[in-house]
Formats: C-alpha cells, sequence, structure tokens
C-alpha cells in the first residue's frame, strides 16, 4: 500500500484527480479512465482497511462504488473538494453493503470523515468474486446490447444503432437505464 | 470482470455531462409543486375574500415571511443532501431559526394577551382543518421532489425525503395561506408547522426506500 504524506502531496492529488474528471465530465474519455483508473487503487485502500477482516469483498466493493461513482458523476460540483464526494459515495456504498451483509460488526474500523480517501493507494486488486459479466448478460437487450456494443466493443453510438435497429437516443438511454440496472442488481433490487 | 476491465467500460464512450442538473431538476419540481397546489386550492378551497386587506397586516407578511424563511431553508438542505459530501453543518441552525423566531413572537403574544383569549389565538377557527389541507396541497409537491432528489444521490436517504418533505410542506403552506383565515403567530407557529411535519414524515418514510441507491 502507498501512502501520500503531507497535506502537499494531498493537495497535489487532489487537483491532479479533479482537474482529470473534470475534463472527463466535459467529454474527454481518455482522462476520464485515467480518473477511474487512479481513482480505484485510493478507493481500494480505503475499502480495505475498512473492511480488514472480509478482504474477499474488498474488490466486489471497489467496482460497485466505481460504478456508483460512474452513474452520479453528474452531482459532483466543481467548486466542492473532489475527495469530500468521493468519500461520501464510497462510505455510502461500503454502510450500504454491511447492511446488505449484516456484517456491520465486522467493521475492524469506524466510518468516521477524518481519514482522506486520497491519503492512500493500493494497485494490487484480488479478484472480484462477483462477475459482473454474468450480471450484465442478465440484463434486457435494450440496455445489454448498447452497453456490450459502445461500453465493451468500443463501437460508436450510431455503429451501434445500426447494428441493433434501435435509436441513437435508445442506445444512449439503454447505457444509462442499463448501468443504473446494473448496480441495482449489485445490490440484489431487480 | 477485472476493476481494470470495468473501468474502461465505463469510460470508453462516455461523453460531457450535463452540469447544474440539481438546479433544472428542482427549478421543476418546484414550479410544478406549486403549479399543483395551487389547482388543488382553487379547486377544493378558495382565496380568501378578504385577501387583500389581510394584505395591509403586519401579522399577514409575518405568516408569510415565516413560511417563505422555512420553505427556503428546507430548499437549501435538500439541494445540499441531494450531493455527496456536501457540507450540512449549517443545514439545522437554518432550519431552527426561523421556528425559534416564529415561537418567540408567540410566546410574547400570548404573554400579553388577555388570558381568556389565549386560547383562541391558538386554535383560531380552523386547528382541525388547517394541518390536515397543508398535508394534501403538499403532496403534487412531494411528488415532483422525491422525483428530483431520486435523479441525484442522497447519502442520507431517509433525510434528504425529509428536507424534500419538509419543502414540499413550505409549498403548500405558501398556498394554503392564502386561504387561510388565521394570521396569529400562535396558530402559525403551531398549526401551520405541524402542517408542514406531516409531508416531511412521509418524505422521511419514502426516502428510505424510494431514495437509496
Amino acid at each position: 500500500m502507498q501512502r501520500i504524506d503531507g497535506q502537499d502531496g494531498l493537495r497535489a492529488k487532489e487537483s491532479r484527480l479533479r482537474s482529470l474528471l473534470l475534463a472527463g465530465l466535459s467529454g474527454d474519455a481518455a482522462e476520464y479512465e485515467a480518473f477511474l483508473k487512479e481513482l480505484s487503487a485510493h478507493l481500494r485502500a480505503f475499502l480495505r482497511k475498512r473492511l480488514a477482516r472480509l478482504p474477499d469483498e474488498v474488490e466486489d466493493l471497489v467496482q460497485e462504488s466505481l460504478i456508483a461513482i460512474h452513474n452520479q458523476r453528474h452531482t459532483y460540483d466543481a467548486g466542492q473538494p473532489l475527495s469530500a464526494w468521493v468519500q461520501a459515495i464510497a462510505k455510502y456504498k461500503l454502510i450500504d453493503f454491511l447492511r446488505r451483509h449484516a456484517a456491520r460488526d465486522q467493521l475492524n474500523e469506524p466510518v468516521d470523515d477524518e481519514l482522506d480517501v486520497l491519503s492512500s493507494a493500493d494497485t494490487e486488486a484480488t479478484e472480484a468474486r462477483r462477475d459482473l459479466n454474468v450480471l450484465l448478460d442478465d440484463l434486457p437487450d435494450r440496455q445489454r446490447l448498447p452497453i456490450l456494443h459502445t461500453k465493451i466493443e468500443g463501437l460508436s453510438v450510431r455503429e451501434c444503432a445500426r447494428l441493433t435497429g434501435f435509436s441513437e437516443s435508445a442506445i444512449k438511454v439503454g447505457v444509462h437505464r442499463g448501468l443504473k440496472a446494473l448496480a441495482a442488481r449489485i445490490r440484489g433490487k431487480q | 470482470m477485472k476493476t481494470d476491465e470495468l473501468v474502461t467500460l465505463l469510460a470508453t464512450g462516455a461523453t460531457a455531462v450535463e452540469t447544474h442538473v440539481a438546479v433544472r431538476r428542482y427549478s421543476v419540481a418546484v414550479a410544478s409543486g406549486l403549479i399543483g397546489a395551487a389547482l388543488l386550492m382553487l379547486s377544493l378551497l378558495k382565496v380568501r375574500a378578504d385577501l387583500a386587506e389581510a394584505a395591509m397586516l403586519p401579522l399577514f407578511w409575518l405568516k408569510i415571511g415565516f413560511v417563505a424563511s422555512l420553505m427556503a431553508a428546507a430548499l437549501f438542505a435538500t439541494v445540499r443532501l441531494s450531493r455527496p459530501g456536501a457540507r450540512t453543518g449549517r443545514l439545522p441552525v437554518a432550519m431552527a431559526t426561523p421556528v425559534v423566531l416564529m415561537w418567540a413572537v408567540a410566546a410574547v403574544v400570548l404573554y400579553v394577551a388577555e388570558p381568556a383569549t389565549r386560547a383562541g389565538l391558538f386554535l383560531g377557527q380552523t386547528w382541525q382543518s388547517c394541518p390536515l389541507l397543508i398535508a394534501l396541497l403538499s403532496a403534487p409537491a412531494l411528488v415532483t421532489l422525491i422525483w428530483a432528489t431520486k435523479g441525484l444521490a442522497p447519502t442520507r436517504p431517509r433525510l434528504a425525503g425529509f428536507a424534500a418533505g419538509l419543502l414540499s410542506g413550505g409549498i403548500a403552506a405558501l398556498v394554503y395561506s392564502l386561504h387561510c383565515p388565521e394570521i396569529e403567530a400562535p396558530f402559525v407557529g403551531f398549526w401551520y408547522l405541524l402542517g408542514m411535519l406531516i409531508p416531511a414524515g412521509a418524505g422521511a418514510w419514502l426516502g428510505e426506500s424510494l431514495l437509496s441507491w
């Protein structure tokens, strides 16, 4: 695990990730990918520390938090610290997870606000236990095909529309709703 | 699926995201909630006949000010609570201030009043219907505000539902005050507040199930 020391280091980290996200929000997919990739290491360290007794669940929760951050990215306000926003989402997902698994007592560190989510990073991913591919395959076609073609195969919305016969707006809606449905299915709700 | 693959999946084809979503959603929700409450009021009740005269009285404007400031505090709280990591430290003070001020006025009014008139100042003519009518008028706004909040990301769904419910109650109370014959501070400070707290409670209850994500 890598520690990011000192206020200056944290501040630099914060402003770097923030500018990556803002570029992503204005449509730069490459910067957005760099943001998510770097952020996943911080989420992993944050969650691993708090789920020390459930190490096998960490990667699932990292993935769940990433999907949540993606689905809720329109709620980030550029005037607000990025770490506060990320941390609130990660904490919400952690508490929700513990509630689902009735494992509140497994929490070995209290979910406090004192530790900054960006203060540590962990790039060693373990295998996720839940395979998102299985959940994706289970989505209805109007959501599954847009995600498959535009997000996994990397086709453009127009190409995907031609391939599936859906309208372009139906493709965009399908991706959006599909990722929301994916998050709901992870939580065990249809 | 590995996490790196998920990251690539999420980022692939990601296009620009609309900012100011919250402003747009809440503007639509508040406006349609106001229209809904006004339509309900005009069809079920009616505007008080002496509204023009009542509008000359300071107490009328105290009532409007109380409702409007509580509404503003609830709007502030709803917006804050729908965004992860937004500061919420000032929300209790913002929401309590109008209530405390109104109760202070009410206490003075009751204190200086003749003992025989105190019950009348508190109960008015309409205490039995006032909270229920406010709750009824709040229904459209409660629906639109829960919808607006659902499109955002409240990390405390019950509290966000409470704030949204209180805001719908404030919208309803504002519309209701055009019908209501009461203007005395002890009445407004209690029965209006109760009327606003009914949808707030409903919002908290709905928030738990509808606003989690």
